[in-house]
């Protein structure tokens, strides 16, 4: 008797921790929802990854969204109709990512926002073409809207890769350095980023080569990359291009402060996070990345024309958040979600009307990322020149520095 | 290669291998007296290094005292694993045990991610961050508390086992259960101290990885896998072998990437604990298997 009493209590904890777990996935539906009875609600999809290994990107877009909709909706909706949106965590996996896609078809939703990876956005890409549902990824991989080809429903709203690579070679030209090391992670991101890095036709344009020995991986899950820099360091390399997300970079940060290695480090907008410094500690100091504006907003002048919305973004997600929390990955979903109800302010529940009115309306279009200007060409709408597209950021001091260029 | 990067690839082969030390040393302890591979013991890993960090800058507790408190309530967790999850399935076979410890490493995982932190942490460095300069290499003064910390604890260790009351009553039950449960000792309470041993072992390895490269709730994977590792290349059988086994495994992961010659490149670091893993289950099958016969 006394046996099944207490797996009578294991279940009961089970179950209370499921509960636990179900109301925190589904606090993104209709958050503080103010809705008027006459008015039926417009209902919009969203996918992130707000656990699994791309948590620290998903965690802000899924947040992002939840204040939106409740700003919105408190605001009296779009055009007097609650916005709904239903979140799926995709758990950083691309087969649920695809569960999860199918559901909201189902569900009647009118675009979806997401998903968080380029691995989980290629997943869903042909999905949402063949339902005839617009998909804005909040991914950087190139490969999702270039070229647009028959995925015409498919956007996306982060700076691409490769442009942002070209922006930290733009600035190795520009300091004279002709030898650089690569040290990128082995898993998704830092994979895509290497098959550009290596680019021969990119290296030859801002005249760089990799130096012997010099193109070094390591991955997610390593604790420790002394050994390769260890080997980088008995290289001719005058600069280390590191393309991974957290805790990777900071690793080698540190790695390269204990070898004594005073060569640059650059990295790339995976790096973005307030957890990077914290981290790397001092050893964060003097780490050059390429960015949107939003870490540097303070720096911007007034006359920038993203600088008032940057600022908004950023109070009004510290408010909710806590300070220092904004991040671009929360803006990539920031600016999927505001051209979604531009769009149904302008057009209304009808999914071929959304879809049209992104690809030709959203022109000079201020987001968090830059100036978009979409086009049945460029699903993808801003720049193609690195420098409007990017900024490059140091860190001084432990604090993000608008490095000018 | 220079004797300079010679030994810089050795110091930091030797401080990895000193964390799969620690972890494998756990394997072995629980494995000797219940026969169970307990994939948990990563989990104890990420535990010290997140209590840490919790205990410093949440609570604000100092430094030494945090860690203290971190090994202990490690160790309880350690304990309540075994009293929750393991001993009420007193029947079950020892594979189905080694499941539950998989349950439980995904139910510690889950519950840490969501009680102390989503991020990547790292804690304050014992002893500064500068680092010292060593036959040419660089070393952090964090990589010298690890290995210090780690010999320490293996000698602390053996002594515990060769000379106490208790040490040798877990010996005992490590040989013949039976025999030693004729003679008064428990092998329940014997598999507590164990798990117990076990999960300090791995919260050691925790807080002294903290302040040199940042945890996160997903960290105890990796390390508890490199740490069964170590574990089996000393057999499973003593201590003193795994440590030896998981400082091997951390000196081959840097020389591979020393060589970086043909399939041997920084790509496949962490494969070498699992092709490492390969050869000694290919080498020892048939001595595993003879063992299995003689019961």
């Amino acid at each position: 008797m006394r046996n099944y009493l207490k797996y009578a209590v294991v279940l009961i904890l089970v179950v209370a921790l499921l509960a636990l777990g179900g109301i925190s996935c589904s606090s993104g539906g209709g958050g503080g929802a103010t809705p008027t009875p006459a008015a039926t609600p417009y209902k919009v999809g969203a996918l992130f990854a707000y656990s699994g290994g791309n948590q620290p990107l998903g965690q802000p877009e899924r947040d992002t969204v939840n204040m939106m909709v409740k700003q919105i909706n408190d605001a009296g909706g779009i055009n007097g109709h609650p916005l709904d949106v239903i979140m799926y965590d995709t758990a950083s996996d691309t087969a649920t990512a695809v569960t999860m896609a199918n559901k909201l078809i189902e569900e009647g939703v009118v675009a979806i926002i997401g998903p968080t990876s380029t691995g989980e956005s290629m997943a869903v890409k042909p999905i949402a073409n063949q339902a005839g549902v617009t998909l804005i990824s909040c991914a950087a991989g190139s490969v999702i809207v270039k070229p647009v080809g028959n995925y015409t429903w498919v956007f996306n709203t982060p700076q691409l890769d490769y442009v942002a690579i070209q922006r930290l070679y733009t600035y190795l030209q520009e300091q004279n350095i002709t030898k650089i090391a690569l040290l990128t992670d082995t898993a998704g991101f830092g994979a895509a980023g290497r098959t550009w890095l290596v680019n021969t036709d990119m290296l030859t344009k801002y005249g760089l080569t990799i130096v012997p020995d010099g193109d070094q991986k390591y991955g997610s899950s390593d604790v420790d990359m002394q050994a390769q820099l260890t080997k980088i360091n008995g290289t001719a390399a005058q600069a280390i291009v590191c393309w991974g997300t957290n805790p990777g970079p900071a690793i080698i940060a540190r790695n390269m402060r204990t070898l004594g290695m005073t060569i640059p480090l650059l990295c790339s907008h995976g790096i973005a996070f307030k957890s990077f410094i914290d981290s790397a500690g001092t050893a964060a100091n003097g780490v050059i990345f390429c960015a949107g504006k939003l870490p540097i907003v303070d720096q911007l002048p007034a006359t920038d024309p993203q600088k008032a919305l940057l600022e908004q973004y950023k109070t009004d997600f510290e408010a909710e958040y806590g300070i220092g929390s904004a991040n671009t990955f929360g803006g990539h979903a920031y600016d999927a979600l505001n051209m979604v109800v531009d769009a149904l302010k302008a057009v209304g529940p009808d999914k071929a009307k959304i879809r049209d009115y992104i690809e030709n309306n959203i022109v000079n279009w201020p987001g968090t990322g830059g100036v978009y200007n979409m086009s049945p060409q460029n699903h993808n709408g801003l720049p193609s020149d690195p420098k409007q597209a990017m900024i490059l950021v140091k860190i001084v001091n432990g604090k993000w520095t608008w490095l000018q260029d | 290669m220079s004797s300079a990067q010679f030994v810089q690839y050795l110091v930091a082969g030797i401080t990895s291998g000193s964390v799969y030390a620690l972890v494998g040393l756990g394997f072995t302890i629980i494995y000797a007296v219940t026969k169970i591979i307990n994939f948990a013991q990563g989990e104890f890993v990420m535990l010290g290094g997140l209590l840490s960090f919790t205990l410093i800058h949440s609570a604000g507790i100092p430094l030494v005292p945090a860690l203290i408190l971190s090994i202990l309530i490690a160790a309880a967790v350690g304990a309540a694993m075994y009293l929750l999850a393991i001993r009420p399935a007193k029947k079950a076979s020892v594979v189905s045990l080694i499941i539950i410890t998989i349950g439980a490493a995904i139910f510690i995982r889950g519950i840490a991610g969501q009680e102390l932190t989503k991020d990547f942490v790292i804690t304050p460095s014992f002893s500064g961050e500068q680092s010292i300069s060593f036959l040419g290499a660089h070393i952090d003064p964090q990589a010298l508390w690890i290995i210090g910390i780690m010999v320490a604890v293996t000698i602390i260790v053996h002594l515990f086992l060769t000379y106490t009351m208790v040490g040798k009553a877990l010996k005992a039950c490590a040989i013949n259960p039976v025999a030693s449960s004729l003679v008064g000792v428990n092998p329940k309470t014997m598999a507590l101290i164990a798990f117990v041993m076990a999960a300090a072992l791995g919260a050691i390895g925790g807080v002294v990885l903290a302040p040199l490269t940042p945890m996160s709730y997903q960290s105890g994977i990796m390390l508890g896998l490199k740490g069964f590792v170590a574990a089996a290349i000393g057999g499973f059988k003593s201590p003193v072998a795994a440590v030896f086994g998981g400082l091997l495994l951390g000196i081959v992961e840097n020389f591979v990437v020393a060589a970086n010659w043909g399939p041997f490149t920084s790509s496949y670091k962490d494969a070498v604990a699992l092709v490492v893993l390969l050869l000694i289950l290919l080498v020892r099958s048939g001595k595993l298997a003879e063992e299995e016969r003689a019961g």
